[in-house]
């Protein structure tokens, strides 16, 4: 089973990912498709995340799935110490497919070895989440009308940013220059830089965040520099306001430049940003919803074709 | 003289299988990783013998017992510059070095205390990406660990 769940997009093919971003355009030009009447889609959220799910189960409602699950471990019988496993047997009694979001790293590769039914990884620890990457690549994609040859600026913590990371294996088919714009404590990990020589990924690292830096770019990718990541709050004291973008720094910005945030954020972006055509963050989370029904048809077995001759509906 | 004494000892195993130059802190691991305890045939064990290029290292004879490679390539992760001499008719038949296995399945420890295999009851399962550096990666929560931060069970 577990060929067919979705733990992680690093191994996608570029073909693959082609495919997956054609069939969430198919579901933008219309949501509401019954693809999945008659399934049982379990979301099971081991650790709250709303944004998420909500935007899972919108995706499976708009399919005609129903849905069942839970959003407050508390709530479940994982409190009382039932293992992983067997929460997971027992679900898939009653489920098609589930989508899990767990606090630990590695839980998602090891219910998609247990389970029957095909899991789909919403974000595991600090490791892996697949659909926000295929959600950005989908951004990318659609507002540039490409994913090759792009400039592309990372800003912010650049250490502990799974969607920085993820973005970054993703790219690796369609020649990307990366720029990585991160205080000190919070820039790209070596493993990463070392992952982007071994595939020949260009990439340039700077300190320093201003209007200069940013001229180039067709995409600035910001995320959050959280207080609880430095161990030296002098340090976080120094470098947090400069990793803030505001709209005078877009004015000499290239035409189809974009901003995207994984969102939640805090005060990364100003808020004179959202009224800037330039902002896409909204949207971004938006095309989350196509991205993750594209997911769930793929991994049920529903292929691009299915989804394009869906007139009888 | 303590050289030619070793020799005369590992001349005297009939037919078997010698474990030579293990680091001697690594030797009850190795004991341990090869289900020594269990086994009922003749075994000697050597500690802190002399050795030229460790120091002090340690050895393991053991009698009529032939390890398959897969039993054999586990104990790379700890000591990977073992020799292996094996035996047969008083003769040292086969000299061979361990390897380091693709897989490492249920010996290390993940390092993550947020991996999923430090929280369930399952075994543990790494992918060896590099074998000269001894560089291992955990199938399941995907973090890298290097020879130094390994803990086997």
């Amino acid at each position: 089973m577990e060929n067919s769940s979705l733990v992680t997009i690093a191994e996608h093919s570029k073909e693959k990912i082609l495919y997956m971003l054609e069939m969430a355009k198919q579901f933008e030009m219309n949501p509401n498709r019954r693809l999945l009447q008659g399934k049982v889609v379990a979301t099971l959220f081991f650790e709250p995340s709303t944004r998420t799910r909500l935007s899972f189960e919108t995706a499976a409602n708009r399919l005609g799935a129903r849905v069942i699950g839970f959003t407050d471990p508390k709530a479940t019988s994982s409190s009382k110490g039932e293992t992983l496993k067997d929460t997971i047997m027992m679900v898939s009694n009653y489920a098609d497919i589930i989508v899990m979001r767990h606090y630990l790293e590695g839980a998602a590769r090891y219910a998609s070895e247990v389970a029957p039914v095909p899991i789909v990884n919403a974000g595991d620890g600090a490791n892996q989440h697949p659909s926000q990457t295929m959600l950005d690549l989908y951004s990318i994609y659609k507002t540039q009308g490409t994913l090759e040859n792009l400039n592309i600026f990372l800003v912010g913590d650049l250490k502990y940013g799974r969607t920085v990371h993820s973005l970054l294996m993703a790219m690796r088919h369609f020649n990307p220059t990366f720029h990585f714009i991160a205080p000190e404590e919070l820039k790209m990990p070596e493993e990463y830089k070392l992952y982007c020589k071994t595939h020949q990924i260009k990439y340039v690292e700077h300190t320093d965040f201003s209007e200069e830096i940013i001229a180039d770019a067709d995409i600035l990718y910001m995320t959050r520099v959280q207080r609880e990541r430095f161990t030296d709050l002098m340090e976080y004291e120094r470098v947090k306001n400069v990793y803030i973008l505001r709209n005078k720094m877009l004015e000499n910005t290239r035409p189809n430049l974009r901003i995207l945030h994984p969102l939640p954020r805090v005060n990364e972006i100003a808020y004179d940003v959202d009224d800037n055509p330039k902002a896409y963050y909204f949207q971004q989370a938006q095309n989350g919803l196509y991205a993750r029904e594209a997911i769930l048809c793929d991994v049920l077995g529903i292929t691009l074709d299915d989804v394009k001759n869906d007139i009888l509906l | 003289m303590s050289e030619n004494k070793q020799e005369l000892q590992v001349a005297a195993l009939k037919n078997g299988t010698v474990i030579d130059h293990i680091p001697s802190e690594k030797l009850f691991t190795v004991v341990q990783l090869l289900g020594v305890e269990q086994m009922k045939s003749n075994i000697t064990i050597g500690f802190n013998l002399e050795s030229k290029k460790l120091g002090k290292k340690g050895i393991i004879k053991i009698a009529d017992k032939f390890f398959c490679d897969e039993e054999i390539n586990r104990i790379s992760v700890v000591a990977p510059h073992v020799k292996l001499n094996i035996i047969r008719d008083y003769e040292v038949v086969e000299k061979k070095e361990v390897q380091m296995p693709d897989e490492l399945r249920g010996i290390v420890k993940c390092a993550n205390p947020k991996c999923i295999t430090n929280n369930e009851p399952m075994a543990t399962l790494f992918h060896v990406i590099d074998k000269d550096n001894c560089i291992v990666k955990c199938h399941y929560c995907e973090k890298e660990q290097k020879r130094e931060e390994i803990t086997i069970f």
